[in-house]
């Protein structure tokens, strides 16, 4: 699986574990609510560790532990649920989290202009043919009436 | 008015340039309906009942001759030789098709023009007093601010997939002439104890299937807060406004639902967080009033003696004086509105001749400028009294005299049935149909303030719940029925209409406005307005008499 990560494409490592399945070896993304439940444990894993956001998640939950979470995934429920834009915004500006912020789920390639400006740097769609759609809407404008977030 | 720098010319070539690439890849397969319905709203194409239709912006209602020539050309070229003004001041084409949609698009950017968040679950097109910078009434100009607004707004990387969509108006003036308590944000600039001049905030105001008055939130926000407080609202509501149900979505359920003092709360924590990073600087402001100084007007205008003269000799010029047009702040000069609501024309329309026509004229007449105004007509800000009587001569022969702004004959009027995919019932046939029947112009100007809004289903497009009279097109077993509401005002005093009773059916209509109008007639006292009397005696007088033979 590749995704688009600071506007390159490159092989996906991470795996989205059910809340309900065992934790695996390798780079792990979970749910806020497995997050909560499975913290220390999931603080001894040897891989890295990332937290997967649903639009009715508050990012503030995890402002405590963003230190110790190396990606954070905002997933789109559907791609016209705008929530992720402000989640992104909160955490880069107001949490001043620096890892990678990945946009997966419904998202369009469409929207990753936008996205990449609220601070959201690596995008995971589900057709491969998006990627290179998106690389280039990475690039739309070259001006802009808003201050970046990145 | 504000002309485009570079920055802003580039913005919106790269935005034709994307929106070209996109409806290729939606013709080829690429993009989903759903995918493309989304960004080809928010570039102000819909698919209507016929054909698709273009929502072009004008920005707080402001046009340019040199604009208004190319509106008259994409008539022309792309559409059926005619446009429709609508009720957010904006431009909307009928007819075009949807492959030739991204040369529409660059023909607009040529002359600083776009149809950027016309439509979508955005913010849309910020709207003002058609008179801001002319009236006697005037606080500040709150064009400057519009302006600030736009650029704000446009393609802001957060905002452009809220719940629902989002409007704001600003007003500059002591009377409210931009309907801003029915708006998501609604903008007032006042003045202070100290007599510093800021902003009253107002939030949750709308119209559509549950119409609210706005509540004030900030009674003054200092000018230099302007971007930082709306955008400390949007986020509030980005995060928490309902997306669970696209009735329920809009801001004035969310403040209601949570009550404005919480809400007011929210949006406080929020602010005081950004409050600082987004402060607009006395040089930003001073920069971007400049853009809006008054023209040169002539001084010696009001030295003239010829419009006495002409309205003492001419009682039909007289007659269009005294409704189309308003006291103007340069002494000797006047508003001119051009009536859109001729007796045989869809309400709001406009044909290329017309607008070509009317160019040549701002050029002549009104320092190069024309305005669009939320009740569906045109404005030319500027006028010379010496010059009305040529002007009017001129605007009669274009059929563009009526002299009926503000009466029962100036309504406004949604494309209904005809054109719209979402109405339920036709609008522009009743609207003819009313206006048929009310041919006596001294009976019209006898009736005198009262404004009719009609919207052919319940999204209220024409803000009927707003209109002294409301009419509401609902659909009844596939029939076209209307419900009819009194007393509803977007003025400083605004209210919600108040339902008549049960719905009549089309042919009814007419004959229950006329009715209503006899009743008024009947009941009011010497010099009292149709509101007035409305507030005064109530609904039961109407109701008695509409629903006399059922």
């Amino acid at each position: 699986m590749q995704i688009i990560k600071d506007k390159q494409i490159i092989e996906d490592t991470w795996r989205y574990i059910e809340d309900d399945a065992e934790l695996k070896t390798g780079d792990l993304c979970v749910s806020l609510a497995r997050w909560k439940k499975d913290k220390h444990q999931l603080l001894q894993h040897t891989g890295k560790v990332g937290v997967r956001i649903a639009p009715t998640d508050s990012v503030a939950e995890l402002a405590d532990d963003l230190k110790d979470i190396q990606l954070i995934e905002l997933h789109f429920s559907s791609f016209g649920d705008g929530r992720a834009f402000s989640q992104a915004w909160l955490l880069r500006n107001r949490y001043h989290y620096s890892g990678e912020i990945r946009a997966s789920g419904q998202c369009m390639p469409d929207q990753v202009y936008y996205l990449s400006r609220v601070g959201v740097n690596a995008f995971n769609f589900s057709k491969d043919e998006d990627l290179p759609v998106a690389l280039s809407a990475l690039n739309d404008f070259t001006v802009n009436y808003q201050k970046s977030t990145n | 008015m504000y002309q485009y720098n570079d920055t802003d010319q580039t913005l919106i070539e790269e935005r034709v340039a994307q929106f070209r690439g996109q409806t290729e890849r939606f013709l080829k397969g690429e993009l989903s309906e759903d995918q493309f319905r989304a960004l080809r709203l928010m570039n102000g194409l819909y698919i209507q009942t016929h054909a698709p239709m273009l929502r072009v912006a004008v920005p707080y209602g402001l046009l340019s001759s040199k604009q208004v020539r190319m509106l008259a050309h994409i008539a022309r070229k792309y559409d059926k030789n005619y446009c429709h003004v609508s009720t957010r001041q904006n431009i909307q084409y009928n007819w075009p098709k949807l492959e030739t949609v991204p040369d529409i698009l660059a023909d607009l950017a040529s002359v600083q023009m776009h149809a950027i968040q016309t439509s979508g679950n955005c913010m849309r097109n910020t709207t003002s007093d058609h008179l801001a910078g002319v009236c006697v009434d005037e606080i500040e100009d709150p064009r400057p601010y519009c302006e600030i607004i736009r650029q704000w707004t446009i393609l802001h990387p957060e905002f452009a997939y809220l719940p629902r969509k989002f409007k704001i108006a600003v007003s500059g003036a002591t009377h409210d002439r931009a309907a801003t308590q029915v708006h998501d944000i609604g903008l007032h600039l006042v003045k202070n104890d100290k007599g510093e001049i800021g902003f009253e905030v107002l939030v949750g105001g709308g119209l559509g299937r549950t119409p609210i008055i706005g509540q004030v939130i900030r009674p003054f926000l200092e000018k230099k807060h302007l971007l930082s407080y709306l955008e400390a609202i949007v986020r509030i509501y980005n995060l928490f406004g309902r997306r669970d149900n696209k009735y329920k979505a809009r801001i004035k359920i969310l403040v209601k639902e949570t009550g404005l003092a919480a809400f007011s709360q929210l949006v406080e924590q929020e602010w005081q967080l950004i409050k600082s990073d987004l402060e607009l600087s006395a040089d930003r402001i001073d920069a971007m009033k400049a853009q809006f100084t008054p023209p040169p007007y002539d001084l010696s205008a009001a030295n003239d003696n010829s419009l006495d003269k002409h309205l003492q000799g001419d009682p039909a010029f007289a007659s269009w004086f005294k409704h189309n047009t308003a006291d103007h702040k340069a002494p000797g000069y006047r508003v001119v509105f051009l009536s859109l609501k001729a007796p045989d024309s869809p309400p709001g329309d406009i044909t290329d001749a017309q607008l070509d026509a009317l160019a040549d004229l701002a050029d002549q007449y009104s320092f190069g400028e024309i305005r669009t105004t939320h009740r569906q007509n045109m404005v030319f800000a500027d006028i010379k009294q010496s010059e009305l009587y040529p002007l009017w001569q001129k605007l009669d022969a274009l059929k563009l005299a009526t002299p009926n702004i503000g009466t029962v004959t100036d309504m406004i009027c949604c494309p209904g049935l005809d054109f719209c995919s979402l109405a339920n019932a036709g609008s522009i046939g009743v609207a003819k149909e009313i206006n048929q029947a009310l041919d006596d112009m001294d009976y019209i100007h006898d009736i005198g303030d009262l404004k009719i809004n009609m919207s052919g289903c319940m999204n209220g497009c024409a803000h009927q719940s707003v209109g002294h009279i409301g009419i509401l097109g609902v659909d009844k077993k596939g029939t076209e029925w209307y419900q009819l509401t009194l007393g509803g005002s977007s003025d400083n005093e605004a209210a919600i209409g108040e339902r008549l009773g049960p719905s009549l059916a089309k042919d009814e209509v007419t004959k229950a406005v006329n009715t209503i109008l006899d009743v008024y007639v009947k009941q009011r006292l010497s010099g009292e307005s149709f509101l007035d009397t409305v507030k005064r005696v109530g609904l039961t007088p109407f109701k008695e008499q509409v629903y006399a033979d059922h």
